[in-house]
């Protein structure tokens, strides 16, 4: 298979992520959009690393993985204690950017 | 012999760093220090001038270099002085006279608890004179010009609590500080015109200057001469000045301090003779401040300013005589020393009258004092013969010798100037006399002292008792006798230096000299002198000698009125310069506020209006963020295709 | 390897402010003290500098370089000329005398508890300044001198700030809000400034490769780095605008009247008599070195502007009420003296100029820190509330008129020398220049004359009536001022001699010649 369509697919994946980071004001979706976002990218990398014929593009789709879960942790801790204070996910409600 | 040159700068110059720093231990014989070094000064002068009278007329310059003072690339100034006969004649004139106003300082002084301070004052000022006639180049002279109107402010100023007195010493400084620009460009111009400033290379460099330039730095040098010798257009802080202590209205501001002016102009000499166009202005202005100073004098009815007024006429005469050249430069300095004599002289005895009578000061509540005061009236009135050009007396001997020199200018030039000096003699004849007779004959009408104000309760008078008429005495022998020693110098000195030209020999070989040929004989000059003079003291004679003088002044005539009050110079300078200066510093305090500071806080205030807007980009909602930092990404993306595809 | 004078004689203050910022807050004394020893110490460090600087040698002495940021090619470069050392001396001299007139001005408040150490942070900030101003006359590496040019801004801040002068006419509340506009002008215009002059110097790098002072001027000189004469008119000016807003000129001094009126005595003497200097001395060394042409193209508008500053200086001097804000403007004017004798292109000019940097810090300081003495006295900077006071304390009466003698440069004092020199300077190329500078010196007259009237003599006013004379600790601060005056007056040989021949590489740099005497130049 021609390893453009993977690319295409990667774009769209992205680009449906980023609409949900704009569109959606719960704080879990924006948060699962933008772990679409990372990995639309993470395929582009494997995909062009497939085309290169070397490795390059999968270490770093690791290290978007390992980088992913890190803020897989702090992302979803902020988003407990705001949602401890406030009752309520949405990213509009805290934009004094204190709890 | 040479070395000594400096003590003489030196003596005075320790007695007021010790004075001044030395605290109120010094209190007790802070005086007699003072005095002591004041007559070593002249010691050390009188040996000088021994020495120097024992070498050849051409060989008795001195020169002394102590070190270089300001020395940087292409600019060379030292500390180094030049004795020649013209600076000895000043440093003997500064010396002597100044001991003798220490002495006499002593008793005038005697009730001021800031005693020392004064002396210390009066020491700076010797220093600072004798620094300015021994200098050996114009900075250094600078330096010793800005040192007398330093001591000449402090001293003006010595009753600062006195608001008039404090006021009058600001100007006198500020005055002097106009004359000083003029020295300052002069000496910027012989620096950029012949790369020095010591009098020697000038002089004999003068050649290759143009004479545009001479003009200009003699006029320059005039404009200094006019400021601290108070010369017209410069004369307004003279009269003021004499809310001094007496003495020093004696010594700085009759006997030497103010004729610095002169010696500017004949130490220059060289400069001026190359100059003729700046030589006239020098004449016109000697012209014009002989009269306007003689008929300030007339009318006023304080004894001290009559006399500031008489001052100023006086160096009238000198800076005429000067400006005339060679025919001059003698006399011009011959006058100086004997005017030296007299008016240190009458500045003391008006000072003592001043201490006899409450220290008032208004000639129309004297009277009738010559039984109560013998020595002073004496000596008064041999300084009184003296500057009126009675013949033999010293004055005679020296303004006879100028009016014959204008006269020899030739020409209506001459006769102009000769019309004009005569006309100033037959005035100094008419105001003197008027002080004479107001003060020492005629009726007493003396006034009760006037109740003490707090702010003036520290007047010099011994015994000052508000409300009661004054007792009048001899003041102490600290004081009368340098008044006796001057009125031997106002009587003897002129018929001295007269004899055998013994001062024109004596000055030659470092002014040079000319014999003018005056139009009519020297005979028919002199008679004209001495019958102006009897009619100027005749008609003062009849004025205030035959008839009683009123307590309060009449109103007089518009000449009168408009002499009291300086001619209105001060009018002028009040309108014009005081008022104008206020405005513009005004308007301009207002300007810098909201112009300048506007101008930069306006654009500060712009960019914050700016930072205002851009505030509001900064909402905290997280998606209007990330959509602006999609739209950029998706624009930089779009810009560098397109910059690929071009 | 030799021991590295220049970084000890930096370092020692540095080292100073933290030990000082380190003490306990109740032994506020003890800081006050080890402040003194310090800036002592460093005095001495600066004195060994100078007695070890050689007028004949070459022309940076004592140099140390090493490398810093090895990518950009910056470097840690020190070395003195005579116009450095003249300058580290005036500096280090002037600390001791600035702390100990400030002894009592950062004293803990009785009432309220604060948990911060006032007097610690005080004089440890005096100290830093200190550190910050040494060093940057001795940089010769542009990027050195650039970070501590901007980094002196920000003790300068917290000082003005923070330490606001107690002789305040409003409320507590009002003098506040005054100090923080002075503490915030000031820091605005320095930081316009320094970031104008950060674009220049990223744009010297550009053109020349690497930012050191000697290396660029050799090659400059050598003509093996030349610029367009465009990008070298725009790199002079950026460097120039944040110059003469430290130094200040005219029109762009008006943060200074706030800021020294603001500040304590000390602190304002801090500003004008030190960290001034380092804006007149950066033209002197930067300026002119690294783009010649470009400052000939440019002397006549800065002779102009500055002949404007001496005149407007002076004028404002006389119109004001307050005394530190005429101390100021009087500032103002003589910052004009010096950037006109810079800009003369003489010797004597720039000798003038430099002298005249030394001396207006020692004038003001013995001016300023007399009035500081009089208005903590008073509790007033009005000059309307003063009057008779010479009666009441002579000696302090008699120690301002000195000061304000220095001022007007009466000779005899040290300011006399170097502003004749920068006339003489400015005549010889510039005559109308020259005469216009002279009308300054009546001016100066006026507003001295003028506040010392008003404020020293007369009837003595009831609320003076009791002002104490001046104290031992006062006294002796002022007096060494004062004889130091009176010495580098008569006998300024010690200093023109270590100025003079960096003076003539200078003029060398600019390719300028003194103007020949006209007698001369006829034969």
């Amino acid at each position: 298979m021609n390893p453009v369509n993977y690319l295409y697919l990667a774009a769209l994946l992205f680009t449906i992520g980023a609409t949900g980071v704009l569109i959606r004001r719960n704080a879990i979706v924006v948060f699962m959009c933008v772990e679409l976002m990372l990995n639309a990218c993470n395929l582009a990398f494997v995909a062009f690393s497939r085309m290169h014929g070397n490795l390059d593009g999968q270490i770093i789709a690791f290290f978007t993985m390992v980088v992913a879960a890190a803020e897989v942790v702090v992302g979803l801790a902020i988003i407990v204690s705001l949602f401890r204070s406030r009752h309520s996910a949405s990213v509009d409600d805290a934009s004094l950017m204190k709890l | 012999m040479e070395n000594l040159i400096a003590l003489l700068v030196a003596a005075p110059l320790l007695g007021a760093a010790v004075l001044l720093c030395g605290g109120r231990r010094l209190d007790r014989y802070g005086h007699l220090l003072g005095t002591v070094l004041a007559a070593a000064s002249f010691v050390i002068g009188a040996v000088l001038f021994f020495d120097m009278l024992g070498r050849g007329a051409e060989e008795r310059a001195l020169y002394q270099t102590l070190f270089a003072w300001v020395p940087v690339e292409g600019f060379q100034a030292n500390i180094a002085f030049q004795l020649d006969q013209l600076s000895m004649t000043f440093v003997l004139l500064i010396s002597g006279v100044g001991t003798l106003i220490h002495v006499y300082s002593i008793g005038y002084m005697e009730h001021d608890e800031r005693r020392r301070r004064f002396f210390g004052y009066l020491n700076l000022f010797l220093a600072a004179m004798l620094l300015l006639v021994l200098a050996d180049n114009y900075l250094l002279l600078y330096f010793g010009w800005e040192g007398v109107g330093l001591a000449s402010y402090l001293l003006i100023g010595f009753w600062q609590h006195k608001p008039s007195a404090a006021t009058a010493a600001k100007k006198a400084f500020l005055v002097n500080r106009v004359g000083d620009i003029g020295l300052s460009i002069a000496i910027m111009l012989m620096f950029t015109t012949f790369g020095t400033f010591t009098f020697g290379p000038v002089f004999q460099e003068l050649d290759g200057a143009g004479e545009g330039t001479l003009n200009a730095i003699a006029l320059m040098l005039l404009l200094a001469a006019c400021g601290k010798s108070a010369q017209v257009p410069l004369q307004s802080w003279l009269g003021d000045a004499m809310e001094g202590p007496t003495p020093v209205s004696a010594l700085i501001h009759a006997a030497t301090m103010v004729t610095a002016g002169v010696y500017l102009i004949t130490r220059s000499g060289a400069i001026f003779n190359a100059a003729p166009d700046a030589q006239l202005v020098v004449v016109v202005v000697g012209a014009v401040t002989l009269l306007f100073g003689a008929i300030v004098g007339c009318a006023k009815d304080d004894i001290k300013k009559a006399l500031a007024g008489s001052t100023m006429s006086q160096i009238g005469y000198m800076v005429l005589a000067a400006g005339l050249g060679p025919i001059g430069y003698v006399f011009a300095i011959m006058h100086l020393v004997t005017h030296g004599f007299f008016k240190a002289g009458l500045f003391l005895g008006a000072g003592s009258v001043m201490h006899a009578m409450n220290d008032e000061v208004d000639m129309r509540k004297y009277g009738g004092l010559r039984k109560y005061m013998p020595v002073t009236f004496v000596t008064f009135g041999l300084g009184y013969l003296a500057i009126i050009g009675f013949p033999g007396l010293s004055g005679f001997w020296s303004k006879d010798k100028i009016i014959e020199a204008a006269f020899a200018k030739g020409g209506a030039e001459g006769w102009i100037l000769g019309a004009v000096t005569l006309l100033g003699a037959g005035i100094t004849a008419y105001y003197m006399t008027r002080v004479m007779l107001m003060t020492f004959f005629g009726e007493k009408r003396w006034q009760p002292a006037p109740a003490a104000d707090a702010a003036t309760d520290v007047e010099p008078s011994a015994d000052h008792h508000p409300g009661e008429l004054p007792h009048p005495h001899e003041s102490p022998k600290s004081m009368t006798v340098p008044m006796i020693v001057l009125a031997f110098g106002s009587v003897f000195a002129g018929a001295l230096f007269s004899f055998n030209s013994s001062f024109v020999h004596w000055l030659e070989p470092v002014t040079r000299f000319e014999h003018g040929h005056p139009p009519v004989g020297a005979a028919v000059i002199t008679t004209a002198t001495v019958v102006v003079l009897l009619i100027g003291a005749g008609i003062a004679y009849a004025q205030y000698g035959r008839k009683p003088v009123p307590v309060t002044a009449p109103r007089g005539s518009l000449l009168t009125r408009a002499a009291r009050r300086d001619l209105l110079q001060d009018d002028f300078n009040h309108v014009v310069l005081v008022r104008g200066g206020e405005h513009l510093t005004r308007s301009l305090v207002y300007l810098d506020h909201s112009l300048v500071d506007g101008v930069v806080n306006g654009t500060a205030a712009s960019v914050g209006g700016l930072s205002g807007r851009l505030r509001k980009l900064q909402n905290g909602f997280a998606r209007s963020y990330a959509l602006s930092m999609f739209g950029g990404t998706a624009v930089l993306i779009a810009a560098t295709l397109l910059m690929r595809g071009v | 390897m030799s021991f590295p004078l220049l970084t000890a004689t930096a370092a020692l203050p540095a080292l100073g402010a933290v030990l000082t910022a380190a003490v306990p807050a109740a032994r506020h004394t003890a800081a006050k003290w080890l402040a003194l020893v310090f800036s002592l110490a460093t005095l001495g460090l600066a004195a060994l500098v100078a007695v070890r600087f050689d007028p004949g040698g070459a022309r940076y002495q004592l140099t140390e370089s090493h490398a810093w940021i090895a990518d950009f090619g910056v470097r840690y470069e020190l070395g003195v000329d005579g116009i450095g050392v003249a300058l580290i001396a005036l500096t280090a001299l002037l600390i001791p005398f600035v702390i100990l007139a400030g002894w009592h001005d950062a004293d803990p408040d009785q009432q309220s508890n604060r948990r911060w150490r006032p007097t610690q942070g005080f004089f440890a900030l005096i100290l830093a300044v200190e550190a910050m101003v040494i060093l940057s006359f001795e940089a010769t590496d542009v990027f050195l001198f650039y970070i501590l040019f901007e980094a002196m801004l920000i003790p300068m801040y917290f000082l003005i700030g923070g330490f606001g002068d107690r002789a305040h006419s409003g409320s507590d509340e009002n003098a506040a809000a005054q100090r923080s506009y002075a503490a915030v002008k000031f820091l605005l215009y320095n930081l316009v400034g320094g970031l104008i002059m950060l674009a220049a110097v990223i744009g010297l790098y550009v053109v020349a490769g690497n930012f050191s002072l000697t290396e660029i001027a050799e090659a400059r000189a050598a003509g093996d780095l030349t610029m367009a004469t465009n990008t070298e008119r725009w790199l002079f000016l950026g460097f120039f605008f944040a110059f003469a807003v430290k130094a200040p000129l005219w029109p762009l001094h008006t943060w200074l009247p706030n800021a020294m009126g603001e500040a304590t005595a000390p602190v304002a003497v801090l500003i004008t008599a030190v960290v001034d200097k380092v804006g007149t001395f950066a033209m002197l060394r930067f300026c002119l070195q690294l783009f010649p042409e470009a400052s000939k193209w440019a002397t006549p508008v800065i002779v102009v502007l500055a002949l404007v500053s001496i005149i407007y200086g002076a004028l404002l001097a006389v119109g004001q009420r307050d005394i530190k804000r005429l101390v100021a403007y009087a500032s103002i004017s003589h910052f004009g003296f010096i950037i006109l004798g810079i800009f003369a292109m003489t010797s004597q000019g720039q000798s003038g100029a430099t002298l005249y940097m030394v001396n207006h810090g020692i004038s003001t300081a013995v001016l300023m820190l007399v009035a500081g003495f009089l208005i903590t006295r008073r509790g007033s900077r009005l000059i309307a509330d003063y009057g008779g006071v010479q009666k009441v304390a002579p000696i302090l009466a008699g120690t301002f008129l000195i000061g304000g003698l220095a001022t007007l440069s009466l000779p005899g004092l040290a300011p006399f020398v170097s502003e004749f020199l920068v006339l003489v300077g400015t005549f010889a190329r510039y005559p109308a220049a020259g005469i216009v500078a002279t009308v300054g010196i009546v001016l100066a007259a006026l507003y001295v004359l003028v506040l010392y009237q008003r404020t020293m003599t007369g009837p003595v006013k009831p609320e003076v009536r009791s002002l104490p004379d001046l104290k031992a600790r006062e006294l002796a601060v002022v007096a060494p001022l004062i004889a130091l005056l009176v010495l580098l007056g008569v006998f300024p040989k010690p200093l023109t001699e270590i100025v003079d021949p960096a003076v003539r590489h200078t003029m060398s740099d600019v390719q300028q010649q003194d103007p020949r005497p006209e007698v001369e130049a006829a034969k």
